[in-house]
């Protein structure tokens, strides 16, 4: 349905259209001043400058491993995280806990698990859904390699990253 | 249905609908739309009704003093309800009957049935084979609790037990259903579990001086509907979720047991069966599912070979046609394990290069009485049927012998068999002036062959088998073939065409089509019409029962 548009009444100040004009060098010349004299600062040196203090605390970088106190990789291999993962980053080939193992009632544990950082897309949905607290972003995000294969984190550079997190729920309980 | 069995009206859930006498009231609910949970209930197994998942609410019709149904409005029994709940599975539907499928008491009785049944549960979905495919999970998102109200110590069973050499058993997470006992007694007549202990601690368990090695043994795995039973072969592999099941047939032996294909990403993990009655039931013989291995076997024939040299397949076709057509009188060996199409083109290609000598080679064993016949070919009567053999398998491998030590026979094409394995002798393969042969694995004739064309495996390719009772099935296509290797109904066409005969064949449904042109058994059928369960295509033979 057409309709009319209402144009607005301009008063005389704002029809010869100049004062507005000064008004807006004025902000800039300000801001010019403050810059020439080191008031603000827009430019942080990267590499030799960083903001990884500031990041926040729901900051979502590369996903990682995590091991809890108990020394335990908290990683049962369930593959929820391969299924979730949107770009299929995730790679996950499982394997069986030996018997003779501390934590042997577990069972299960990755043999080999590895996220293509070059296909990682940062969206935190497998630390979202796993099951046992395994997987969580951390802060890393300078993925960075020479090629392809370079850019794949293997399970030994994922515990790396992740290190260990204490206080995590303690599921694999023997007595429970 | 014969029109013997009486139908008798039911009231579920409101609605008056009729089954035929002896229906179960579980079955007659899911006939009627309506699921009923069970554990213990399997339509082919006796009927214990242990796990109590499946009760319901009952009624049976108000009677007057003179026995006669008391009519509602509606002219319809008045049915008085029993206040309290009953199992569906072991109760045969009644004139008159009423049943309430999801009254208040019937979801109250399933929550709290769920509830005790998770009591001792260790909840170890993240490391349980099973999960994805389990009763347990199903049913508790569908009918049970969202938390645990259980404050004890869980009981401790028995964890990670080998029952036999294929089958794991985790007694913490059995439901005690009872169905691996009954199917060991029931149908593998191999009565080794049984129940130990009492209550809480009440646990499956073999007998002491036997092992669950049944030759059957991993059907309990199938029917297990929780994760206590798992396959020994297929622990820890893969999660079920990820698993492409593609429906075909197991190709072992005559009857070719129906089954699902589970693979992900050209690998196949595992081989369950499908439920087929006129075949094989819901059952598949051990030796049978866990014989896929070979296809990721890692000598593979992966590329065709001339004189033992890797070629191009044009190359390859187009020498093992000349070095037929020069080797002066030809034989065929071929293998009923093909499939119905790859026998129809060689047989074709036999007659384009004029070979008259032809047959396939037997392979037999001991019957097993249950689903294991003597024939241990898939399509013997496939071959038969195609007239590629006589009456009795391998008869005419002799007089090919015969003619090769003769010399009479110069060349031979031997498709997806071994000749060492029929009684020919080295001897015999090197005194060929030309030997073509196609296989899955090197054995000892691609050894000896001057042409070597590398097939697919059964689950590699789509096409047809009669089984040992005339019944036409199907196979389907799961995973690629490996490397270079190709369909073997794509080199038999090519072979065709360069043997000089002219034909339009670009797909396996073109070649059926064909087939049942030239074939009156299989006249009016197409790959499509054999369906997912097959159909007879031969007069029912007698054969195995299951």
């Amino acid at each position: 349905m057409a309709y009319t548009v209402r144009r607005p009444n301009l008063t005389f100040w704002e029809k010869i259209y100049l004062p507005n004009i000064v008004a807006g060098l004025a902000i800039t010349f300000k801001h010019l001043r403050k810059m020439l004299q080191g008031e603000t600062k827009v430019v942080m040196q990267y590499p030799e400058e960083k903001w990884d203090a500031h990041l926040p605390e729901y900051y979502r970088g590369a996903p990682t491993l995590v091991t809890d106190e108990h020394g335990r990789e908290r990683c049962v291999s369930c593959q929820l995280c391969e299924f979730i993962c949107p770009p299929r980053a995730i790679t996950i080939t499982p394997g069986e806990l030996a018997s003779d193992s501390k934590f042997a009632k577990v069972e299960k544990a990755p043999k080999a698990f590895e996220i293509d950082m070059s296909r990682c897309i940062y969206c935190g949905l497998c630390e979202e859904v796993c099951p046992e607290q395994a997987i969580y972003l951390r802060k890393d995000y300078a993925v960075t390699g020479e090629n392809r294969a370079d850019m794949v984190h293997h399970k030994d550079k994922l515990y790396e990253l992740g290190g260990t997190m204490p206080g995590l729920v303690h599921k694999w309980n023997p007595e429970k | 249905m014969s029109t013997e069995v009486p139908l008798l009206n039911v009231q579920i859930d409101g609605v008056w609908l009729q089954f035929p006498k002896g229906t179960k009231v579980i079955d007659a609910c899911s006939q009627a739309g309506k699921f009923i949970p069970r554990y213990c209930y399997h339509p082919k197994l006796s009927i214990p009704g242990n796990c109590r998942m499946c009760l319901i609410e009952m009624g049976m019709p108000k009677m007057t003093p003179d026995r006669k149904p008391v009519l509602g409005a509606d002219g319809r029994p008045e049915i008085g309800w029993i206040p309290r709940p009953q199992i569906s599975c072991a109760q045969d539907i009644a004139e008159g009957m009423g049943v309430r499928t999801n009254s208040p008491m019937v979801q109250e009785c399933r929550k709290g049935v769920m509830e005790f049944l998770l009591i001792n549960h260790p909840l170890d979905c993240p490391i349980c084979d099973q999960a994805g495919e389990c009763r347990l999970q199903e049913f508790s998102v569908e009918y049970g609790n969202a938390s645990s109200r259980f404050l004890e110590r869980k009981v401790k069973k028995p964890k990670n037990v080998e029952l036999g050499p294929r089958v794991t058993l985790d007694a913490e997470r059995c439901v005690l259903c009872s169905r691996c006992i009954r199917f060991m007694k029931e149908v593998a007549k191999d009565d080794v579990l049984g129940f130990v202990d009492r209550g809480g601690f009440s646990t499956i368990a073999c007998h002491p001086d036997k092992t669950l090695e049944s030759n059957y043994s991993l059907n309990t795995v199938d029917i297990c509907p929780v994760g206590a039973l798992t396959s020994t072969d297929f622990r820890f592999k893969m999660r079920v979720w990820f698993l492409k099941e593609t429906k075909s047939i197991d190709v072992n032996d005559g009857l070719g047991c129906n089954i699902l294909i589970g693979s992900r990403e050209g690998k196949i993990y595992r081989i369950t069966p499908r439920e087929n009655n006129d075949v094989n039931g819901n059952w598949i013989p051990d030796s049978h599912r866990l014989n896929f291995k070979y296809i990721q076997a890692e000598n593979r024939l992966a590329h065709p070979t001339v004189a033992g040299n890797e070629a191009h397949w044009k190359v390859a076709i187009a020498e093992a046609t000349a070095s037929l057509k020069g080797a002066g009188k030809l034989a065929l060996v071929l293998s009923a394990r093909l499939t119905n199409e790859e026998i129809y083109l060689a047989k074709r290609l036999a007659s384009a290069l004029g070979i008259t000598v032809m047959d396939v080679v037997p392979r037999v064993g001991e019957p097993d009485g249950i689903l294991i016949p003597a024939d241990r070919n898939p399509n013997t009567t496939g071959a038969q049927t195609l007239g590629v053999t006589g009456k009795t398998p391998g008869a005419r491998l002799k007089e090919i012998q015969d003619g090769i030590r003769k010399g009479t026979i110069g060349g031979l094409l031997c498709l997806g068999e071994d000749l060492l394995e029929c009684g020919f002798t080295h001897d015999d393969l090197v005194k060929l002036k030309s030997l073509v042969a196609s296989s899955i694995l090197p054995n000892a004739t691609t050894a000896a062959a001057h042409v070597v064309l590398p097939g697919a495996a059964f689950a590699e390719k789509r096409g047809s088998m009669v089984n040992i009772r005339g019944r036409l099935q199907r196979l389907n296509k799961a995973v690629e073939p490996a490397a270079s290797a190709r369909d073997d109904w794509e080199f038999l066409a090519d072979l065709l065409a360069a043997a000089g005969a002219t034909h339009a064949l670009t797909s396996i449904e073109d070649v059926f089509r064909s087939m049942a042109q030239d074939e009156h058994a299989f006249a009016g059928l197409n790959l499509g019409k054999i369906g997912d369960l097959g159909l007879q295509l031969l007069p029912e033979v007698a054969g195995v029962n299951v």
